[in-house]
């Protein structure tokens, strides 16, 4: 009989009292060694699992509902039971593309933890029954593909990675990837296309689900660098403990990474679906509040593409069935604040650019649509745009988002909540994701906008004469 | 009184499992599993609008424009038609308002970079991006900023030129290039509102198939250089027809205006070539434009030269040369070729012959088959996409009949049957073949017969249909060791069927219509040593040219000497005509009707397009006009009375009754009672004392006239070399691209070495009818194998 590990509610705990399931190893300045992570208890996860029935350690995996953490928050132990069971091989990729805008969580673990997700890898291909793993890292991350690399040699020569991990019959390699910089490789479908070896863009699911039809047309299980991160704690500690933390719905802990006009920002490990908004943005222990103690203008919840919160959704936890109702999504933890000196416009401008240039180019109305979204705020951000152009934004928003898009409610503007998800016309989300900065913005801040317009001049009825003179005698 | 059992009175259906019905706009549509929704609602009248989407490629979902709801647990959902497979009871609605709101928006986004500079774009009035703004656009666009600029056009291939501000991406040009013809030479560069479409540095997008990408681009981005601001699309006149540079027959549409050809589009026919062409088939009609075209029929004058004559003198001149030749004997008299016409041209020559007790006739060209391989159990193309196994005992299929190529790649691509490539070196195919037996000139029969002890080689063979493509895979090697590998073949594989593969465009059509030796008549090789010997009083040529085709430069050079009277029908001067007495202009391909046979046995029309050029006529009627001349009524005074002759006159052509068929898939020859190849030990040809054995045939562009005097394609064709395999190249002692001297125990040329892995050890591949030195000189079509000496020049 295990005892309920209790943890208080986030509010008020002292740092002490918080547990570190990803992070415990950060605090040591050689965490990426492997001599740090075997004095830390590491691989001892995979020792534990390779002790037990595959199987068994599937339905721990299942029973903890680790739920994904790379933005779509599927559950992990489900996510691996969708694989056909007969056809083989099948494979895991992890998907460490992270590039959502905010977004640095991942990077961190790879950096500063890279045994422990190799470990993660591991214990996934062994309970899944994956026969080999590819790790792609986001083309960027030099520092973590070195560490990544570097630690799998270690991994390699220590017996941990290769034929017969361990002693065991278990046997799995890892082939480690690195991207050539395209934001959209960071979906799943596109990273498969990468992989491949070809132009990084998106596959339709249907039929290209990758858990059926993925890479080089095998059932592909792809998870996020995180996810398996949290895999070798799970397997020492067990799911009771794990669920133990957290709400039933959204256990464990994730990882945020703040970022923007904040005293304090970097990224936390916090507890899932108790920790608000407000805990992480104003708590001690986390960003210790707006910088200059300024006012809370608005802040991303989840990453560059997801719609924006202001105050008034301050306290809701980081629970995804909570914000997607109120408009947003917990996406991939990365959290923009932005204070009162912020201008609007010109932080969406920045969002939107990003979109529409990292769009692929194969969705007509993300291609065509992004870059006219971005032109038509150039000109309103620069003072040039008129009335009509604000429109035209939303019009062409609607082009690649039709229907209702999701918003979060504004008890001064007196709007109520459009929950979360939006239609879309394109195959992924980076189409929908180049209008929906511009859409909370506009919604939210549309004064500022409309300030920045060309007024109409009132022409002097003298001038007018003259002119009609002038055109009169020609 | 009788009681109806009613379960009884209606006989059981066979279910088919893979039949669904769904719902599309309250029309309920028929349909098969794995089919998407856009190819279902085809079949209905309400047309879902679409760019990337084309039904011989794999579907990509890239424009968007073909967005409809489907009817979901949630209410309806937006999906793209063309990727979206139809389930039983799915609803979908192509025209809520909905659907109209977001296909109107991926309208205006694609027409808003695009320049829309139709009035002088060769795609405007056939443009899919007009048309469809028109149905399915909204109309005015919103979109006031600057548009996308690009340098315009840009080559991206000899006839191939892209417009990169016109391209609206959807992914078919790069789809076709890498799915279909396995080019993969263009694809995307750059991303966002910057992509583009774009060859790899430095190399051109060179390929076989490429003007197919000019045909299925959906706006006037990619234009083929013979045809850029040559006609308005609404002053065209169109024909269907049929293709007859290379036998496979593709169906095209024929295209003039202003009385000139303009343009060749492929017509998607299931069983033969699903619209794709090959440039060469798609690109020669230039040769019919061409200048040099005969006008008028020549007669040598008294300075022997040839000079323009009236058609009675020149007539009346060729029968007194006939007849003066009859009446030394009828075997004084031979007609060589015949492929190039229709059917109808070769059963009047036929017929001619006939009547004039002419038995020495060919239609090939010392370079094809015996004619009883049309009498073994034959295949069909479209049987290449569900047989097991497709043996391939052929000459490179991409050079030769590229659209057969096609088809084959497209089997072994969805791995729905295994290629085996029985060949003396790699073919176009070698890459997708299941069992590679390369095998040097002469060992091809033993070394098949020794494939009879590979268990899963036998296994494969046993496990379904087999399908042997046959034709001369070496044109220095003997017909008769073909014969010999095919015995081997159908000795394993009994149930296998055959599908010859002779590459002139008509040559079965004219075998079938009598145009081939009978009655111990002579075939072309020894009509020619004949005429060599000085037996040959008359030799007519039609539409051929032995000193160029004929794989023996030495015998077509004395046979044609050693003719006394030569008579040419021809459309160019061309070097054997050059020679002759008399020379009858002809009607070229779109200038005359008719049916042509292609190399499954299939007859379909080929169709008038222009007037012929000068005073030329078709073939057929310049048989009966001799005919008459020499006193032979062949009884026939129109080109519908010979159709109809022939119909009843030759028992093969017996299904082209049928009209509309003829004019659209066509229809299969009627066969004869098939035979069977008995195995013969075929004398293991042993070396000679020279080193390298000698691989002959043929690249796509050649110096064959039709490429030759279309400007588009005559400076494609590479020129003559002498290619060895790297190992052997030490071996010689010269540097590749070095001139070496090349030594058959007929003659000698100088040629430049080249290497290739495709080539066997001890064999040299000489690619034939190329610029520079002339291979022909090496070859003897009385040898079974030729063996080389490769030297360096000193």
């Amino acid at each position: 009989m295990t005892t309920a590990i209790r943890y208080p509610h986030a509010t008020g705990f002292v740092a002490g009292d918080r547990p570190k399931i990803v992070t415990s190893r950060f605090e040591h300045a050689d965490s990426f060694t492997l001599e740090r992570f075997l004095s830390t208890g590491g691989y001892a996860g995979l020792r534990k699992a390779l002790g037990r029935v595959a199987t068994d350690v599937h339905e721990e995996v299942k029973s903890a509902t680790v739920l994904g953490r790379g933005g779509a928050g599927f559950p992990a132990g489900t996510k691996w039971g969708l694989t056909p069971q007969q056809v083989f091989p099948k494979y895991l990729v992890v998907n460490g593309d992270e590039s959502e805008p905010g977004t640095y969580k991942d990077r961190l673990l790879m950096e500063r933890d890279p045994h422990q997700l190799i470990e993660g890898c591991l214990i996934a291909c062994y309970a899944a029954g994956l026969s080999q793993c590819f790790l792609y890292i986001r083309g960027e991350m030099a520092l973590a593909q070195e560490r990544v690399a570097t630690a799998l040699n270690e991994a390699y020569a220590a017996g941990y990675v290769g034929k017969n991990i361990l002693g065991s019959k278990f046997s799995v390699d890892i082939v480690l990837h690195w991207g050539a910089g395209a934001y959209v490789v960071g979906e799943e479908t596109a990273l498969i296309e990468s992989l491949e070896g070809n132009r990084g863009m998106p596959r339709l699911k249907p039929p290209f689900f990758p858990a059926a039809n993925g890479l080089y047309g095998q059932p592909t299980i792809v998870n996020n660098v995180e996810t398996l991160a949290n895999l070798p704690w799970l397997m020492v500690n067990g799911s009771e403990a794990y669920t133990a933390i957290g709400t039933k719905t959204s256990p464990g802990t994730r990882m945020v990474a703040v970022s923007g006009h904040v005293k304090n920002p970097g990224v936390f490990e916090i507890i899932n679906g108790t920790t608000t908004f407000r805990d992480l943005l104003y708590g001690a222990e986390f960003c210790g509040g707006i910088r200059n103690d300024n006012e809370l203008k608005a802040f991303v919840p989840g990453g560059g593409s997801a719609p924006w919160f202001t105050a008034d959704q301050l306290d809701l936890p980081f629970e995804a069935s909570q914000v997607g109702p109120a408009g947003s999504m917990l996406g991939s933890g990365a959290i923009m604040v932005m204070d009162s000196t912020t201008d609007i416009p010109a932080a969406a401008l920045t969002l939107t650019h990003f979109y529409a240039h990292e769009s692929c180019g194969k969705c007509t109305p993300c291609r065509e649509g992004g870059t006219w979204l971005e032109r038509i705020l150039t000109r309103i951000v620069e003072g040039t745009g008129t009335e009509a152009d604000l429109q035209q934004i939303l019009e062409v928003g609607a082009m690649i988002c039709p229907g209702d898009f999701p918003h979060a409610s504004n008890e001064k503007l007196g709007l109520t909540a459009v929950p979360f998800p939006y239609k879309m016309t394109t195959i992924c989300f980076v189409g929908p994701s180049a209008f929906a900065p511009l859409h909370s913005a506009i919604t939210l801040f549309r004064s500022e906008f409309e300030a920045r317009l060309v007024k109409r001049i009132s022409i002097p009825v003298t001038a007018v004469s003259t002119t009609s003179k002038v055109l009169a005698s020609q | 009184m009788t009681t109806v059992d009613s379960s009884n009175a209606t006989p059981e259906v066979a279910v088919d499992p893979n039949a669904v019905s769904v719902t599309i706009n309250g029309k309920v549509v028929a349909a098969r599993k794995g089919e998407m929704i856009i190819a279902a609602a085809d079949r209905t009248d309400d047309f879902i609008p679409r760019f990337c989407y084309h039904p011989r490629m794999e579907p990509v979902g890239m424009c968007r424009q073909c967005l409809v709801e489907v009817v979901g647990p949630r209410g309806p959902m937006m999906v793209v038609s063309c990727m979206t497979p139809v389930a039983d009871g799915q609803v979908v609605n192509t025209e809520t308002e909905g659907v109209k709101k977001a296909q109107e928006g991926v309208l205006e986004l694609l027409l808003a970079n695009h320049p829309l500079d139709c009035p002088v774009c060769d795609k405007g009035g056939e443009c899919p991006l007009q048309d469809q703004a028109f149905s399915h656009g909204p109309g005015e666009s919103r979109f006031v900023e600057e548009k996308r600029h690009y340098e315009k056009p840009i080559a991206i291939s000899e006839n191939v030129y892209l417009d990169r501000e016109r391209c609206i991406l959807c992914d078919r040009c790069t789809r076709f290039a890498d799915e279909v013809a396995g080019d993969a030479l263009i694809s995307f560069t750059s991303r966002g509102n910057n992509t583009q479409v774009m060859t790899f540095p430095d190399e051109p997008f060179s390929s076989y198939f490429s003007g197919n990408t000019v045909q299925i681009c959906p706006v006037g981005a990619l234009t083929a250089k013979p045809y850029r601001f040559k006609a308005r699309p609404w002053d065209i006149e169109h024909v269907e027809s049929t293709c007859t540079t290379c036998s496979v027959g593709c169906r095209t549409v024929v295209q003039s205006s202003r009385d000139e050809l303009v343009r060749y589009q492929g017509v998607d026919s299931q069983p033969v070539n699903w619209g794709w062409l090959c440039d060469k088939g798609r690109f020669n009609f230039e040769s019919i434009n061409s200048k040099d075209r005969l006008t008028t029929p020549l007669i040598k004058d008294a300075s022997g030269n040839l000079s323009a004559t009236s058609w009675s003198v020149a007539i009346d001149s060729a029968a007194r040369m006939l007849r003066t030749a009859l009446t030394v004997s009828p075997q004084s008299v031979a007609f060589i070729g015949g492929a190039r016409g229709t059917n109808e041209d070769a059963f009047a020559w036929a017929q001619l012959a006939n009547a004039l007790g002419v038995d020495s006739r060919d239609s090939q060209m010392a370079d094809g088959l015996p004619p009883q391989v049309f009498s073994l159990p034959q295949a069909t193309i479209a049987d290449i996409d569900t047989a097991k196994t497709i043996i391939l005992l052929a000459p490179d299929l991409k050079e030769e009949l590229p659209v057969l190529y096609l088809r084959v790649r497209h089997a072994a691509e969805k791995r729905a049957g295994r290629v085996v490539e029985v060949s003396p070196r790699a073919t176009g195919l070698a890459g997708k073949a299941w069992k590679k037996v390369h095998v040097e000139p002469g060992k091809t029969a033993a070394a098949l017969r020794a494939l009879a002890t590979d268990a899963a080689f036998t296994a494969q063979l046993a496990s379904g249909s087999v399908v042997v493509i046959v034709g001369r895979m070496n044109l220095a090697e003997s017909e008769e060791s073909v014969v010999h590998a095919l015995a081997e073949v159908l000795h394993m594989a009994p149930h296998a069927t055959v599908l010859p593969v002779l590459r002139r465009g008509n040559v079965r059509g004219a075998i079938t219509a009598g145009l081939t030796p009978r009655n111990g008549g002579k075939s072309t090789a020894e009509i020619l040593e004949a005429a060599a010997a000085g037996k040959i009083e008359c030799l007519v040529l039609l539409g051929a040219d032995p000193l160029s085709d004929v794989p023996d430069a030495d015998l077509a050079r004395r046979g044609i000497s050693g003719a006394r009277n030569i008579i040419a029908i021809d459309t160019f001067i061309t070097q054997s005509s050059a020679l002759a007495d008399i020379v009858l202009p002809a009607a070229a391909y779109g200038e005359k009707e008719g049916t042509t046979t292609n190399v499954e046995g299939r007859i379909s029309n080929v169709a008038q397009s222009i007037t012929p050029v000068g005073t030329s006529r078709p073939d057929w009627m310049i048989a009966v006009e001799l005919g008459t001349a020499t006193s032979h009524d062949l009884g026939v005074a129109s080109y519908n009375e010979l159709h109809a002759a022939m119909i009843s006159g030759v028992r093969e052509f017996a299904p082209a009754v049928d009209t509309h068929a003829v004019q659209h898939d066509g229809v299969i020859v009627a066969h004869p009672t098939p035979i069977t190849l008995t195995r013969t030990d075929s004398a293991s040809s042993e070396r000679n004392s020279y080193d390298y054995r000698a691989v002959v045939s043929r690249k796509l562009y050649d110096n064959a006239i039709g490429t030759a005097k279309s400007p588009s394609l005559a400076t494609l064709g590479e020129t003559s070399a002498v290619i060895v395999n790297p190992l052997d190249v030490p071996r010689i002692g010269a540097q590749v691209g070095e001139s070496v001297r090349v030594t058959s125990p007929r003659g000698s040329i100088a040629l430049p070495l080249h290497e290739s892995v495709d080539v066997l050890r001890g064999t040299a591949w000489l690619p034939i009818n190329l610029g520079g030195s002339d291979v022909r000189e090496l070859l003897d079509v009385a040898k079974d194998v030729i063996d080389l000496k490769i030297e360096k020049m000193s």
